[in-house]
């Protein structure tokens, strides 16, 4: 049987030939995506946050979402602890001996989504114009690859409906009547037409614009307050192969809840394994497995058949 | 194939005897739990939530239940691709366990999806297709049944070619000439589609990446997968050989089965040391001291562990070494799978999961449908080689 197992081995390989190739070439690099040009966002400074948490009542009221009691049931709160079904913006507390960090979370809306990445028919899609990753429910199945795949923990599902749906920040696209313009050095919307979070806080700890105009107006910060933020970086930057809404602090990042990332977007592995295998030369390797295993079947059909028929 | 000359027949005897009474029962309460999930959302019977999307419906019912229909991939590879032929009677019990195991995959799968009536639109909306690893795993999945049910109709065909109903009888005799001149391009299909989408199961972890444990996160996952469910696919074909010979008093297939575990031991100790070699270049070794170690050397240790039972000449002759040695290699490799799944991942602080009781009963459920339609049909049509031996005959009614 040693010439069978090595055989078994050698067909392992064959079928698996095409897998392991493009596995092992998953290190390769495949290009990082660049924002879109007219890429919108929002810049938010955990060093002018108050915690208020006005930005969580403006985005459940612009987003028709219901209260949610949180830890205190049947209690007269909107008290949500975290992301989910009904809450698409928080304010979040993170505390340690005197030193204490409000922390703003919602979509990052990501250069290279791991979200549309996962998404069998595109429900979650990135604008090629504003960058904006955006929920389309008519294509959604309600797997929530989605969920497991977003390194930031974001698109939450409504597990207590029949009829649920992926819940994520849109940043307000549904708002948006007219044109924007330039207001203060920043490319905004009409009153009302933003993003709701931002147009409420009331100190500008979250701001919005055009992604380079965040990135201009964070630099800046940083060099007219030389020590005030963790690294002198700008989360969001590259992280992660970069995020449409950026975040300064003056804590670590990772103890206000944003992982350290690499600048290669969270899709790129399982993106080169899977074009290696199916999209590169398309489907031509799928394609030669089936004829290389009708073929080696056909000839041992023929063997056997001669040898049998040598027998009788 | 043609030209092998081995006759299948039915168990025959009652279908309905008090085993399968009790299994229709654990059906009947996940079908009535899957009811209650439908009307009133997924959290009224689990304890899914917004930090573990996925749990035991998609980790069990879909990645392990999938892999348990291997058996009909491992063993075609072997009968059909190696050209050994002395193994055929174990292909169409195998081809059976494989189409319900994605059979009843798909119905979990449709249980588990939030919003299940737009799956349609999945295979027909081509121009939506993206290259979501998922994709091709809903698809090959879908186009793998449609290809089961093909390489099984001959057993129905037999049956029904001696039906009193012409129609039945005339389709029955086409079915099993086109089934004759096709075979070799249907198994083609057959043996593809499981190396695609198994190995994409693996790939489709990779997208969740960041929040995966460094000893399961590997570009190399979908390879490991691949071979994984060849080394599952032996297992419950080991399993299966052995059981239904006992439960219908069949003649045991002992010595075929030693030389299979031949086989299976080199591909086994191949993934095993594989798997750790694979850990111990990226330099994760250390990892195996933290809390997740654990279920790591659970996975690597019970694979080679069935290995080193099957190298061994003396125990792998042993019909109860077999089946020791196929229950660890099952139980190994299921471990990776639920481990890549769910153990390793981390949605983060604040979140936790386990599975809750009306949400393991639709799992009860849908393994409890398995082994029923497997009895019914292994009883009414002839799936099983051989003809039952004498002994049978009197144990026969009692399963």
């Amino acid at each position: 049987m040693d010439r069978s197992r090595r055989a078994l081995l050698k067909v392992i390989a064959t079928t698996a030939g095409a897998t392991a190739a493009a596995s092992g070439t998953a290190v390769q690099a495949r290009a990082r995506l660049q924002p879109p040009p007219d890429a919108v966002g929002m810049l938010y400074d955990t060093t002018r946050c108050i915690g208020c948490k006005a930005c969580v009542v403006a985005c459940k009221d612009a987003n028709d979402m219901a209260t949610d009691p949180g830890p205190f049931e049947d209690a007269i709160y909107d008290a949500p602890i975290d992301l989910n079904g009904d809450t698409r913006n928080i304010i979040k507390l993170y505390r340690e001996g005197p030193q204490r960090s409000y922390m703003k979370g919602q979509c990052m809306h990501c250069v290279d989504p791991a979200c549309a990445a996962a998404c069998m028919l595109g429900s979650l899609k990135k604008n090629e114009v504003t960058g904006i990753v955006s929920y389309n429910p008519a294509y959604c199945v309600g797997c929530r690859y989605c969920m497991m795949s977003c390194p930031f923990n974001i698109p939450k599902f409504e597990f207590n409906k029949a009829v649920p749906n992926i819940v994520k920040c849109e940043l307000c696209r549904h708002r948006v009547k007219d044109a924007a313009a330039n207001v203060d050095g920043f490319t905004r919307y009409p009153r009302g037409q933003g993003p709701a979070c931002c147009e409420v806080c009331p100190r500008e700890a979250v701001i919005y614009g055009k992604r380079d105009e965040l990135l201009e107006e964070a630099r800046s910060r940083i060099a007219a307050n030389p020590g005030r933020y963790f690294e002198d970086r700008i989360y969001g930057e590259t992280e992660a192969g970069g995020t449409q809404v950026l975040y300064l602090s003056h804590m670590s990042f990772e103890k206000i809840g944003l992982p350290e990332y690499s600048d290669q977007g969270v899709p790129h592995v399982a993106y080169t394994v899977q074009n290696g295998i199916y999209y590169k030369l398309p489907f031509v390797i799928p394609a030669a497995l089936y004829v290389g295993l009708a073929a080696v079947m056909l000839r041992n059909r023929k063997t056997r058949e001669g040898s049998e028929g040598a027998k009788s | 194939m043609s030209g092998h000359t081995e006759v299948h027949s039915p168990v025959g005897g009652r279908v309905m005897t008090r085993p399968f009474a009790i299994l229709l029962l654990i059906v009947g309460i996940g079908a009535l739990v899957t009811l209650w999930r439908f009307f009133n959302g997924i959290a009224s019977v689990s304890n899914l939530n917004n930090g573990y999307p996925w749990g035991v419906w998609i980790s069990i019912d879909v990645v392990v239940g999938t892999a348990i229909g291997c058996g009909g991939f491992a063993i075609g590879l072997l009968v059909y691709v190696l050209n050994r032929g002395q193994y055929h009677p174990l292909v169409r019990p195998a081809v059976l366990t494989s189409l319900l195991g994605y059979g009843l995959a798909v119905i979990a799968v449709t249980i588990d999806l939030g919003r299940w009536w737009g799956l349609w639109k999945v295979p027909t909306h081509i121009w939506r297709w993206t290259h979501s690893p998922q994709l091709e795993v809903a698809l090959c999945v879908a186009a793998y049944v449609m290809v089961l049910l093909v390489e099984i109709s001959p057993a129905f065909f037999e049956k029904w070619k001696d039906s009193s109903n012409s129609f039945l009888r005339s389709f029955s005799e086409r079915g099993l000439t086109f089934m004759d001149r096709a075979l070799v391009w249907i198994l083609a299909l057959g043996l593809m589609l499981p190396a695609m989408h198994q190995s994409s199961l693996g790939t489709m972890m990779l997208l969740p990446g960041p929040r995966v444990h460094s000893l399961w996160f590997t570009p190399w996952l979908p390879f490991l997968f691949l071979v994984n469910c060849i080394i599952i696919g032996f297992a419950v074909v080991v399993l299966e050989a052995t059981f239904s010979a006992i439960a219908f008093g069949r003649k045991r297939e002992t010595s075929m089965l030693a030389s299979l575990g031949k086989v299976i031991a080199g591909v086994a100790t191949f993934w095993a040391a594989f798997r750790v070699i694979e850990v111990a270049v990226t330099g994760d070794l250390g990892l195996i001291a933290s809390g997740k170690g654990l279920a790591f050397l659970a996975e690597v240790l019970l694979t080679a562990f069935g290995a080193l039972i099957l190298f061994s000449g003396n125990l792998r002759v042993r019909p109860s070494w077999q089946v020791r040695a196929a229950m660890l290699l099952l139980l190994g490799g299921i471990a990776h799978r639920v481990n890549t799944y769910l153990v390793a991942f981390t949605p983060g602080e604040n979140y936790s999961y386990f599975p809750s009781v009306p949400e393991l009963f639709i799992t009860f459920g849908i393994i409890a449908a398995e082994v029923a339609i497997y009895l019914a049909i292994v009883k009414t049509f002839p799936i099983l080689s051989g003809k039952p031996s004498a002994a049978g005959k009197e144990i026969r009614g009692s399963v």
